[in-house]
Formats: structure tokens, sequence, C-alpha cells
């Protein structure tokens, strides 16, 4: 079984098309990755999938960098 | 269950304009769920559809209704790729004598529900990377009518709305149309008074009412893929009355 951190990264890496090097934990995905807000809306519906939760539209509008991600996964999953 | 066929939504399919929508829709392959506020009118849905789809019981003016159906009808048949939004209400009377709740439940039923149920529509959508949602608008919208001040507002609204949205769910492959009718025959227009109904075929080119077949095959193209390279504008199919 993988790490929550590894899964998020291939989650992102998948949904943005990203290489996995520059999933770094500070990585904004607006800023750094290239996302646009459709792309980060997407990206947390891929999360709720992988991780059998549901993020509230207020709290995903929180979620703006990879260890954002991976510090609501750790808490609610 | 629906297997693989891809699921359409027809809010408001009863009859008229909207269950000549849903029986194209289903003619063309789609498993059609069709709405209406009523049980009864979930069960005629039911029997004119037979085994190319549903009927359920939704009020689009209603935030619950709309979450509780769309979360039955994803379980049950899966995510509707196709919304088609038809619901729709009159509450006419001049400007000066329309009351309060005259303008906010046309408000509230036309336009309003455009906001719940596209919504409750959308992620399934994208993630298929498909979809269409194609909303029924008038050309009252366009052309406005004396007496209905709160219907042309509401579909001049659901016209914005539609170009908006386009511009949104483009890069997802989503297209989002309006289809304005002009005079359709229907339960709604055969109430009219006949001299005022003398006065409209003056109007008209054509000179005749629409029939609801012929508003449905506008909607059923922009649902095929045929019609995948339209987004953002509104047909209109009113025999000449308008021509924008």
């Amino acid at each position: 079984m993988s790490s929550i951190e590894e899964r998020v990264q291939k989650i992102i890496v998948e949904q943005l098309g990203v290489k996995p090097e520059d999933v770094k934990s500070e990585a904004s995905f607006v800023e750094d990755l290239g996302a646009d807000s459709l792309d980060t809306v997407e990206l947390v519906m891929a999360l709720e999938e992988e991780f059998e939760t549901e993020i509230p539209d207020e709290e995903a509008e929180k979620i703006s960098t990879v260890q954002a991600a991976v510090d609501y996964i750790k808490v609610h999953s | 269950m629906s297997e693989d066929k891809k699921v359409a939504l027809v809010t408001g399919a009863t009859r008229g304009i909207g269950r000549a929508i849903a029986e194209q829709l289903a003619d063309a392959g789609f498993f059609v769920v069709g709405s209406a506020t009523s049980e009864k009118g979930a069960a005629a849905i039911g029997e004119y559809l037979g085994e190319r789809g549903t009927g359920v019981v939704m009020n689009v003016a209603d935030d619950a209704s709309v979450a509780d159906t769309l979360k039955h009808i994803n379980e049950a048949h899966g995510a509707p790729l196709v919304l088609v939004n038809n619901a729709g209400i009159t509450r006419d009377n001049i400007m000066l004598r329309m009351k309060a709740d005259e303008w906010s439940d046309v408000i509230n039923t036309n336009l309003n529900s455009l906001y719940r149920v596209s919504k409750a529509c959308l992620k399934g959508m994208t993630k298929a990377r498909w979809g269409r949602v194609i909303n029924i608008s008038s050309v009252v919208g366009t052309m406005g009518n004396a007496g209905q001040a709160n219907y042309a507002a509401a579909k001049g609204g659901v016209e914005g709305f539609t170009r908006a949205l386009a511009r949104e769910l483009g890069s997802r492959n989503i297209t989002v149309n309006a289809v304005a009718p002009g005079f359709i025959q229907t339960d709604m227009t055969d109430a009219l008074p006949e001299a005022q109904r003398e006065a409209l075929l003056g109007e008209i080119p054509l000179g005749r009412l629409g029939a609801p077949a012929e508003v449905a095959s506008a909607v059923a193209w922009l649902a095929s893929d045929g019609g995948g390279y339209v987004t953002g504008t509104t047909v209109h199919v009113n025999g000449g009355m308008f021509t924008g």
C-alpha cells in the first residue's frame, strides 16, 4: 500500500499532466503546476474518488497546494 | 439500469415540448429520465417511455428536491450527460399589476432552476469529458412580450447563462446551447383567445403554430454527435416571427 503522499502525488500527475518531480509539497496547483480553476475542481473530484471521501466546497477552496491536499486527506480519511 | 446508453435528463417532461424532447432523445438512443412535479406525472412519463427511460418526481424550484432526485438518478441510472432544462411556468400579468410572487415564482422556476439542476449535473459531464446542456428559452426572451416581463426576464437570463457556461466548459467538451421556441401548439397556447390567436398567426411568416416535435428535433440535433461543434448559441424555432 502506497502512502497518502504517494497516492496524492500520483493523482496530481494524472490530473494536471505534470512531472512527478514537480509535485513538491509546497507547490501551488495554480501558480506552480499551471492548473486553472476547472482543473482544481477536477483534482478535488479525483481526490474524493481515490480516498472515498466527500470534500465540501468551502473546504475544497482551501486546498491550493500539494501539502494542503495531503493534510486534508490525513485528517479526513 | 441504463446499461451502456448515455443518460439524458429532461425536466418538465409530462407533456408538450418536454414530452416531445424526451421521446426524440429516446428515439436517438439515450436512456431518458423525465421529471414531473407529481407522482401522476412521473408515472405518465414512465408509461410513454416504456423501457427506454423512466419518470421521476422533482420540483426544479426546490433545492432539496433537486439534490435528492439527482442523487437517486446518479445511483440508479448513472450521471446524466445530456441535460435539457425545459421545466417552466408562466404567471402573466402587466407590470403595473404584477404581484411579487408572480415575479419571483417565474424567476425561481424558470431561471434559478438552471443553477440548481445544471450544477448538480456538471461533475458527471466533466468527468466524462462529454456533455450537452440544452436550455429551453423562448422567443419572448429576445423579443419581449407585453404581460410577460417576468417570463421575458427569466428567458433572457437563460440565454446569458447559456453563453457564459459555454465559455466555462468548452475545454471539457461540454456544449451549452439554448433553443428558443416561438408559438408552439401546446396546452399553454391552446388557452389563448381566438382573436389573439388570429393576430398572432399574422405575425408568423410560416402562418401556423409550431409542433412540439419541431422544437424537439432541434434539441435532439444539439444532443447528437453531429451537433458537437455548436456551443453558446440560441437556436430559434419560431416560424420566422423573429429573425435575430
